[in-house]
């Protein structure tokens, strides 16, 4: 038997998160160590993994499968193809510098990364399940620790309602897909949960028309599909820093993952039938969330809908059926992942020292923290999809692929593409050029160093991919190719 | 012989209780925690006699067909051991219990009755059976005599009680009456046999079921529990809501399912769903107004019988499995939330909500543990309840019931609402008294290490356990 590797980079937060919560509070010293050492061990590992799949061989690798509960056919059974590696290695990412740039937390730091990590085991989990009860307990794993993450360290004005509306939002979503995978398994009549025999269980038409709409529906609420999106600029207004991060970055993407996984994959001509209204929600997203971050004066909501608006160009992708869409998809996910955390990142390291997130008390930023405003004009010239950035890669076939099936939403799609070029560049101009007010010049300082290295790194990787996508595009082709055959495309 | 020698558990238990009242006699009252001690211990002793006795079957049918001594029995037992001896760990540093020999007596005549309800196969045994439960029960809820709520629920109890006894022992008279048989095989083939109108029939498991659903505190049966579990001592709520809970599930499959699903299948489905609905809907919303810790679990334990009962719905040897599996981790995780209130309130002196305030910098490990179970009662993975949830509604979208499995799943988001807002107030509320610790006694350290390992334990590896349930089912397919 070889190195059980994913397991091990699943089990590695929430043993991480143990450890945490043994330690003796006072000791913060020693809680931020093993929070580091835990995410570096578990970032090492994704990017091995993520560099030691083999393409050419395509399909499932590294797989694992052992009996969980054998009367129901229930296994925890792992593996990673082309479509959810990347989102692996973003998980791996967020987290580590989640907990750079969480370093100088201060209350109670011993249960915030203990909650986090295991927030990371989740969604760690979730992503390489190929077992549906397997991605829905790790799926509600990953919803909850929010709650508390919000709840306890957000923002005292609205965390809790901002925390219970989130949490109740994603439970509805994720039980509701849940029947809806019930009636998947004994529809199937093959007493298993797993997901590799489901995809050719040959669900009949009506059946895969009708249960469809509640399983995509159910997990897309996490995707932040429209008019499901409403607890997500809220929570990540409230959230902390690096909860933003993570529920932004990796979580949003686990919701359209799912949607994608057990939604599109397992009923795929219910999602033929149901697309062509699924693609009008997103194309709504695209352009009503931009245009509401256009208006917003709180540097969090602007990017709480900025995320918002580039997940709609997931759903978008996802809609289209098509290949090209499905690549863009797969990119975009990664790329939006690593920009709204970069965004969060910084916008949290705005509101530390200016103790506003109002846009018009903001200003100059750049000369007190001139990383910071590098790396974030790199994120924002990224989410505008500027050429040579992670955003254009991953934008311009998803456009493509809509393009192919339905052009005027794909035009329509670009004025949303505009809108955000226009938030971003005012945004900017406000927030770090311009004069600073006098009373913030006295209490704003630099960045450390350590969130000097999780901006570095994010914004490296957006480069990374904008200037050389080939570590990645032909990766997630592979794994869109999986979907094609699904579909029958 | 055999016979007796299947019958080792449950002497056992009566002679611990002999045992520990003569202990109390010798001790005189200087006991402290000795009593408890002895009775846990014992306890712990017979739970795994019971274990090594499930593991050899030995014959089905013991005295005369009175009991029966299968995997179901089994089960229950093990259920109802384990319960009765975390009451006993988290009784003993409770002032006015604690030290009482005649209260860990009852306590452990009321564990056998459990134990024989689950084996009872006749209903003049099934009766003396229940009765032997229930009469212990009563005067353990009234056992603080100055306390003016401790009586009333004893009183409102007893007198709840003894009006669904005297239902269901009428719908025994009819069974018996149309049969000429008290064992529930004989009176099963008589029903089989299609002598009798059908409404007949209906109208004798309607009877039944009152006495039944009071057991389980289903809906419409219910109006007793959040009174007698807000006043009767917290290890009675504890007990009340657990075993004796457990051990209702037990008859109620076993009766209901041998009995009379052959001949009234339709109606009785759909008299055990809409006693579900009712059950987790009015407990859910009836629990979101409550400011007393006691009652609002209360309130969720009626929710958690209407999630037992969609199992049962199912009418399928899943569905019981289900239900089986989903006592096992209600059982498990509502002993630890009743231990971390005793705790609690030792220290504040209150059951209030609000009085939890603060709990997570008095006592961060405390914290955590409440935080477990409630979020296991909300069915949350890595828990024990997300897997038993799954169970149940599974087995209900089997049976083509799939309206119940969604209104299941409305309900645990109601659930959901309630346990956040206890949580909120654990985490997030100051309180004054931050700054002073909350010792825990070291029995309901025990108790808690053994409960949160169970909802760990139950949660992460399901295998065994829905097997074991499985096994336990099948008696009844």
């Amino acid at each position: 038997m070889s190195f059980p590797i994913l397991s091990v980079i699943v089990f590695t937060p929430i043993v991480t998160a143990l450890v945490i919560l043994l330690l003796p509070a006072e000791r913060k010293r020693a809680i931020r160590w093993t929070a580091l050492a835990g995410a570096v061990l578990a970032l090492l590992l994704s990017v091995v993994t993520y560099f030691s799949y083999d393409i050419h061989a395509g399909g499932y690798q590294f797989v694992e499968k052992v009996p969980w509960v054998p009367e129901w056919g229930i296994s925890y059974h792992v593996g990673v193809n082309g479509l959810n590696l990347p989102l692996v290695l973003l998980t791996g990412l967020v987290m580590f510098t989640g907990v750079l740039i969480s370093w100088g937390m201060e209350e109670r730091p011993r249960e915030f990364f203990a909650f986090l990590f295991i927030l990371a085991t989740g969604v760690f989990g979730a992503f390489v399940s190929l077992d549906m009860f397997q991605l829905f307990f790790f799926y509600e794993m990953a919803v909850f620790p929010m709650y508390l993450l919000i709840s306890l360290w957000g923002w005292p004005k609205m965390r809790e309602y901002a925390a219970m509306k989130l949490t109740l939002y994603l439970f509805v979503g994720s039980m509701l897909a849940l029947v809806g995978a019930l009636a998947m398994y004994f529809a199937s009549g093959l007493h298993t949960f797993d997901m590799l025999v489901l995809e050719h269980a040959g669900f009949t038409v009506a059946f895969q028309r009708l249960w469809f709409p509640v399983v995509f529906l159910g997990f897309a609420v996490l995707g932040g599909l429209f008019p499901f999106h409403n607890w997500s600029p809220d929570g990540y207004a409230a959230a902390p820093t690096a909860a933003s991060m993570f529920h932004a970055g990796v979580l949003k993407n686990l919701g359209a993952f799912a949607a994608l996984r057990v939604g599109i994959m397992l009923l795929p001509e219910g999602a033929r039938f149901h697309m062509s209204w699924v693609i009008l929600l997103a194309l709504i997203n695209v352009i009503y969330a931009s245009l509401i971050a256009m208006v917003q004066t709180d540097l969090k909501y602007v990017i709480g809908f900025s995320s918002v608006s580039h997940m709609g160009l997931v759903m978008l992708g996802l809609a289209s059926l098509s290949p090209l869409g499905y690549l863009g998809a797969g990119l975009q996910m990664f790329s939006h992942g690593v920009m709204t955390a970069l965004f969060f990142a910084v916008v949290g390291m705005v509101y530390d020292r200016a103790h506003t997130r109002e846009i018009p008390k903001l200003g100059g930023f750049a000369k007190k923290m001139p990383l910071a405003a590098i790396a974030f004009i790199l994120g924002g010239l990224a989410s505008m999809g500027m050429p040579g950035l992670s955003g254009f890669v991953a934008e311009f076939p998803l456009l493509l692929g809509v393009w192919q099936r339905y052009p005027l939403v794909a035009i329509v799609a670009c004025v949303g593409v505009v809108v955000t070029a226009a938030y971003i560049l005012l945004l900017i101009r406000r927030v770090f050029f311009g004069t600073m007010p006098a009373e913030l010049e006295r209490q704003v300082g630099d960045i450390t160093v350590l969130d000097k290295v999780a901006l570095g790194l994010l914004a490296f990787i957006l480069l990374a991919l904008g200037l050389y996508p080939t570590w990645m595009a032909p990766l997630v082709q592979s794994g869109v190719a999986g979907v094609m055959r699904l579909l029958g495309a | 012989m055999p016979a007796l020698l299947a019958l080792i558990p449950e002497i056992a238990i009566l002679v611990l209780a002999v045992l520990v009242m003569a202990l109390d006699l010798l001790l005189r009252s200087r006991g402290g925690r000795r009593l408890g001690q002895v009775t846990a211990a014992g306890l712990a002793i017979i739970f795994v006699v019971s274990l090594i006795a499930s593991l050899r079957p030995g014959p089905a049918q013991i005295f005369g067909s009175m009991l029966r001594s299968d995997a179901l029995a089994h089960g229950f037992r093990l259920i109802v051991l384990f319960a009765s001896m975390i009451t006993a760990l988290i009784s003993m540093d409770v002032p006015g219990v604690g030290d009482r020999g005649e209260y860990y007596g009852l306590m452990l005549v009321s564990t056998l009755g459990m134990d024989l309800m689950a084996a009872s196969s006749d209903l003049v045994m099934l009766y003396l059976a229940i009765e032997t439960t229930s009469i212990p029960l009563y005067l353990l809820s009234g056992y603080f005599r100055g306390e003016r709520r401790s009586v009333e629920a004893g009183l409102k109890y007893f007198l709840f009680g003894a009006a669904a006894s005297a239902a269901m022992l009428f719908g025994f008279s009819w069974l018996y009456g149309f049969s000429g048989e008290t064992s529930l095989v004989g009176i099963a083939q008589a029903a089989a046999s299609g002598s009798l109108p059908l409404t007949l029939w209906v109208g004798s498991a309607v009877l039944v079921l009152v006495g039944f659903g009071f057991k389980v505190s289903a809906v419409p049966f219910h109006f007793w529990a959040p009174d007698v579990y807000e006043g009767a001592p917290t290890p009675i709520t504890a007990f009340i809501s657990t075993a004796s809970k457990a051990a209702g599930f037990a008859v109620l499959a076993r009766v209901m399912l041998s009995v009379f699903t052959p001949v009234i299948t339709p109606y009785w489905g759909a008299l055990i769903a809409a006693m579900a609905v009712a059950s987790m809907t009015l407990g859910n919303i009836l629990a979101l107004a409550q400011q007393n810790l006691k009652r609002l679990l209360a309130y969720s334990s009626i929710a958690h019988a209407g999630y037992a009962l969609v199992g049962l719905a199912a009418l399928s040897s899943m569905g019981l499995a289900g239900t089986i599996f989903y006592l096992v981790a209600y059982v498990i995780t509502n002993l630890a939330a009743f231990t971390i209130v005793i705790v609690v309130s030792r220290t504040v002196g209150s059951d209030d909500v609000a009085r939890f305030a603060g709990l997570s910098r008095r006592s961060p490990g405390l914290a955590l543990a409440l935080l477990v179970s409630l979020l296991s009662l909300a069915g949350i993975p890595p828990f024990a309840g997300f897997v038993g949830k799954v169970f149940v509604f599974a087995a209900a979208v089997q049976s083509g019931l799939v309206w119940l499995a969604i209104v299941g799943v409305l309900n645990s988001i109601v659930g959901l609402y309630y346990y956040l807002i206890v949580l909120k107030v654990v985490y997030l509320n100051p309180s004054e008294d931050e700054g002073k610790p909350m010792p825990i006694p070291v029995p309901a350290r025990w108790a808690l290490g053994l409960t949160i390992a169970g909802i760990l334990g139950v949660g992460l590896v399901s295998g065994p356990w829905f097997g074991w349930a499985m096994g336990a089912a099948r008696v009844l397919f």
